[in-house]
């Protein structure tokens, strides 16, 4: 849990609850862009820094890439966040 | 330079590692402190110490969360996963997390609903749709995480589900650094700042690292290359005799943090007046608690709870290692009694933990320290 991993958002999939389909590393699923409103939330095509099912910052594409590719390194740590994404139902 | 080309620029990797040697000055150590668990990992995973000079010593932090939950306090979440027609939602890296009497994964085993979840709204999801049942979500983490609980208890709030609960252990930053800062034989020259914490709070809210403490600290990304440069950075402030607070990672984190996480946290949580830390102790207002207005989701205050203070396995010294007073490999269980498989302390349990770190790199043996 310890991680956070850069996604790109998709859609706004739930105005009202602040929720977005991203994309990570392929694997989409819904998480909170409700932190990044003080900041002007998230709009489809921004890449964010995602923890625990919440956007934490908005980043740009070279950033995301850079930070993916650092953690595709680290091997098992990594596999077991993207295992535990897979998992997440979030609605 | 062992891992060097595995960098994303070799060669800033040996120019940075060239820049920082010239800084130190012969025979005199230096000693900085890299706050977070992440950082711990990243050094061993890339072998980073290897490419610093001997002179400068890289010393882990108090940083990982899941290292400083006490023995009480997994066992009062045993207890909850324990009674009947309730939940216990957590993450992963808790499960393993030995209590006084075994983990959340042997409770599990045993019998206990306990489900590993990747978001707090996972566990709310999970309360939606089982009413009959009773939900808890294990909260832990600093202030990279707690925002999130708040908000996944924001929601929980305005749909009024009422089978949902927190188990709160929210720690903050700011308390056992001043904790580590103020004990009599503090022997430390700079720090390394959490690079995702300060996402939150913002690189200014380190400022009285500098400005009470006189040390400098640098805000850092995770790369090997960002550690490298805030390693220099640090090293530069201490040649020229400067302390202030520095962000590397300002393409990533800004000076006054998110306005919109440190606004629910203010009014959601609300600061304890004291929690205990795993090998540290009692640290006065270093943790959050549910506001007052949010007593109702406060699993503390739905289940009667235990509270005991447990103390660490006598043989535990993850205390020393979680306030780099002594290097993992010191700790007289490390690698024999105490491994990834069966820990007796968290900072093994924990990937991001240090004695994990080295010990999931191979530093089983005392040699590098030796020669540097
Ligand atoms: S080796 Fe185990 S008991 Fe010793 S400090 Fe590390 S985690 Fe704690």
């Amino acid at each position: 849990m310890c991680l956070a991993i850069p996604g790109q958002v998709v859609a706004i999939v739930d105005e009202q609850n602040r929720l977005a389909r991203v994309d990570v590393a392929g694997v989409r699923r819904n998480v909170s862009v409700g932190l990044l409103d003080a900041d002007g939330g998230a709009t489809p095509g921004d890449w964010v820094l995602i923890h625990v099912g919440f956007a934490i910052s908005r980043i740009d594409e070279e950033e995301a890439r850079a930070t993916l590719g650092l953690l595709e390194q680290m091997g098992t740590e990594y596999e077991q966040e993207l295992a535990e994404l897979k998992g997440s139902v979030i609605e | 330079m062992r891992y060097v080309d595995e960098f994303r620029d070799a060669g800033l990797a040996r120019a940075l590692a060239s820049r920082i040697a010239s800084l130190v000055e012969p025979g005199r150590r230096r000693k900085l402190m890299e706050v977070c668990g992440g950082h711990t990992h990243t050094i061993y995973r890339y072998a980073i110490d290897e490419l610093l000079p001997a002179e400068i010593e890289l010393v882990h932090g108090p940083g990982c969360p899941v290292c400083v939950i006490p023995m009480g306090r997994v066992d009062d979440a045993i207890a909850i996963a324990g009674r009947d027609g309730v939940t216990l939602a957590c993450f992963g890296d808790m499960m393993r997390v030995p209590g006084s009497a075994g983990s959340l994964q042997e409770a599990s085993a045993a019998g206990a609903d306990v489900r590993v979840v990747y978001s707090p709204l996972d566990a709310l999801r999970i309360a939606r749709e089982e009413p009959g049942r009773e939900v808890v979500f294990f909260a832990i983490g600093f202030e990279t995480t707690a925002p999130s609980t708040a908000l996944t208890l924001r929601r929980a709030r305005a749909e009024g589900v009422a089978n949902f609960s927190c188990f709160c252990n929210h720690v903050l930053i700011e308390p056992p650094l001043r904790a580590l800062l103020d004990s009599p034989d503090l022997d430390l020259d700079g720090l390394i700042g959490p690079g995702h914490v300060a996402t939150i709070i913002g690189s200014d809210a380190f400022g009285f690292v500098a400005a009470e403490y006189g040390r400098p600290l640098v805000v850092s990304g995770f790369e090997p290359l960002d550690l490298l440069r805030s390693i220099e950075m640090a090293m530069l402030q201490i040649a020229e005799g400067r302390c202030a607070v520095e962000n590397q990672y300002g393409r990533v984190v800004a000076g006054p943090g998110n306005a919109a996480a440190l606004a629910v946290i203010d009014e959601v949580f609300a600061p304890r007046p004291t929690f205990e830390w795993r090998g540290l102790g009692f640290i006065d207002s270093s943790a959050l608690g549910l506001a007052d207005d949010y007593a109702d989701l406060d699993a503390e205050r739905r289940f009667p709870l235990a509270g005991a203070r447990v103390a660490d396995p006598r043989e535990c010294q993850c205390g020393e290692v979680l306030t780099g007073a002594i290097k993992p490999w010191e700790c007289r269980v490390f690698g024999t009694a105490c491994t990834p498989e069966h820990a007796i302390g968290t900072c093994m349990v924990s990937p991001e933990g240090a004695c994990a770190a080295y010990y999931n790199y191979g530093r089983h043996t005392r040699q590098r320290e030796a020669v540097g």
